[in-house]
């Protein structure tokens, strides 16, 4: 009984350690990314090149689901609404809803499921493949040359993203509203252009998805570094990159309202 | 300019607590193809990646040319780094460049010249290897020997002193072995390379290897020219190069004796 317990405790001690061994290595890793002289003649093209496979390509699953989420909030809104004859006020619920919390959140969460795992296998195969290995033996440094671009990819292609998606939804709202229901469209936006603030709702809802965008381009990089370099590695790999970071999201977000929004 | 390129004194390695290499020392000519051989898992491979920087030794120096490279700052390392390079079993070309870009690579991260020169360079490393009709191609499009021989014209694209070879022969049809077994020591002959080879295919190596070093059990258990090894006389050395399935390195892993394991201890009374 006491043996057990004893155990218990040293297992619990063991995965604490592993965990802070863990985040020690993840915060060295970015530091050592980070800070350092960039050369624009190289990094540029890089950078161009990662936001093409880290943004562009995620435009798609950003622009239809933002659009579907529009038109669902509006017809949800709009049949609650309607009953306290409040029907107006559709077009700032809908703005705010998405500014504030789905633009960032959802945003976040399929960039995690698109972006996300994709850096994860593509650096964790690199690693598997010894290309990172190899590039260090031509006395490249795989941390600048592979890590660098792709982190600043994400960095800057998930606000915007987010920016897209919050529009999109925006449209989508106004489709099902007044094209559909039949709002009055002056109505629609110009009681959303007085109810929605920039600085307090805008600006609040790029820093979430700055902030979503920080987590999530950084587990997925450090992950597929960090990956046990086999098959199997790479999918777990794959696997702890969305997992961890959409429940980081989730749970960055409850704190940030918290903070931002709270009376 | 010393006879001796890479001397390793005293070196100790563990990963984790296993011992993989207990006080080697072994120093490689300038110049000459050197071998490295001995049976798979005792860490051959570690020991290139040793010389290359990329794992540190538990205790000793590896000394390239004079300089310590465990001590090395990250940016001397670096810069030593491109006196040297690796060819890599898997090849470990660029997934995602054609040959012809994983060949410039280096070139391009190295230098400042136009790519007009680039392309001469390129073009003609890719004749050394016969693949300058596969400039084009990806590498997931090219066979394993092809992927190999583009790796070796990265690995030569920019004329290192020295170029280290893992398993270069393994998993080689006739053909691609007989051009790679070339090549390295045409390589050796007509531009001086020191090469160190790490293999376990003792044929290939008896035909193209000055000196031969074979590990086993953490240590170097035989050295020599190719004929003073064919003569050695210890039976782990005799095991190894005449490829005997039992003998001092034991061909069963540890185990029960097979008897008492096939009929139990308990059997034997009934």
């Amino acid at each position: 009984m006491f043996n057990l317990l004893i155990d218990k405790i040293q297992q619990l001690g063991h995965k604490t350690l592993s965990i802070v061994s863990g985040l020690g290595r993840a915060s060295l890793f970015l530091l050592s990314a980070l800070f350092h002289i960039p050369n624009p003649r190289k990094g540029f093209p890089l950078f161009i090149q990662q936001l093409y496979a880290v943004g562009v390509l995620s435009l798609i699953i950003i622009i239809v689901s933002g659009l579907f989420i529009g038109m669902v909030l509006a017809l949800q809104g709009y049949t609650i609404l309607v009953g306290y004859g409040a029907e107006a006020s559709l077009g700032p619920m809908v703005a705010l809803s998405l500014l504030r919390e789905l633009g960032p959140v959802v945003t976040a969460l399929l960039f995690a499921g698109r972006a996300g795992s994709a850096l994860t296998a593509e650096i964790g195969l690199m690693k598997a493949t010894e290309q990172l290995s190899s590039m260090e033996m031509m006395a490249v440094d795989p941390l600048r040359r592979v890590i660098v671009p792709r982190f600043w990819a994400g960095m800057i292609s998930m606000p915007l993203l987010a920016a897209i998606f919050s529009a999109v939804g925006i449209l989508g709202a106004y489709l099902v509203g007044v094209d559909w229901l039949g709002l009055d469209s002056g109505t629609f936006w110009s009681v959303m252009q007085s109810e929605v603030n920039f600085r307090g709702d805008v600006v609040n809802g790029i820093i979430k998805s700055g902030v979503f965008a920080f987590v999530i381009t950084w587990i997925a990089v450090y992950k597929g570094y960090d990956c046990v370099p086999t098959s199997e590695g790479i999918s777990r790999a794959t696997t702890a990159t969305v997992v961890e970071s959409s429940l980081l999201v989730l749970g960055l977000d409850f704190v940030l309202t918290a903070l931002m929004f709270a009376r | 300019m010393s006879e001796t390129l890479i001397d390793i004194q005293n070196m100790t390695f563990k990963r984790d607590e296993r011992v993989i290499y207990d006080n080697v020392s072994l120093s490689i000519p300038r110049g000459k193809v050197t071998a490295i051989m001995g049976p798979s898992g005792i860490g051959k491979t570690t020991l290139l990646r040793l010389i290359g920087g990329q794992l540190k030794p538990e205790s000793g120096k590896i000394l390239f040319d004079q300089q310590n490279i465990p001590t090395l700052s990250r940016h001397d390392l670096y810069e030593t780094r491109k006196r040297m390079s690796m060819l890599f079993q898997s090849g470990a070309l660029f997934s995602e460049m054609t040959v012809y870009d994983n060949i410039a690579f280096p070139i391009r991260e190295h230098s400042k010249l136009s790519e007009a020169l680039i392309e001469k360079m390129v073009l003609m490393k890719l004749e050394v290897v016969g693949l300058r009709g596969a400039r084009n191609l990806y590498p997931s499009e090219l066979s394993g020997g092809m992927a190999r021989r583009a790796a070796l014209a990265r690995a030569i694209a920019l004329d290192p002193e020295l170029i280290l070879y893992d398993e270069p022969f393994a998993g080689q049809d006739p053909i691609s072995m007989g051009v790679i077994v070339r090549l390295i020591r045409a390589l050796s002959d007509a531009l001086g390379l020191t090469s160190v080879v790490v293999s376990h295919d003792v044929q290939e190596v008896m035909s193209i290897a000055d000196y031969i070093y074979i590990i086993a059990e953490q240590k170097i258990i035989g050295q020599g020219t190719p004929e003073q090894i064919a003569k050695e006389s210890s039976p782990l050395v005799k095991q190894f190069v005449q490829g005997e399935a039992d003998g001092p390195v034991a061909f069963h892993y540890p185990a029960k004796p097979y008897r008492d394991e096939l009929l139990g201890k308990g059997m034997m009374n009934v």
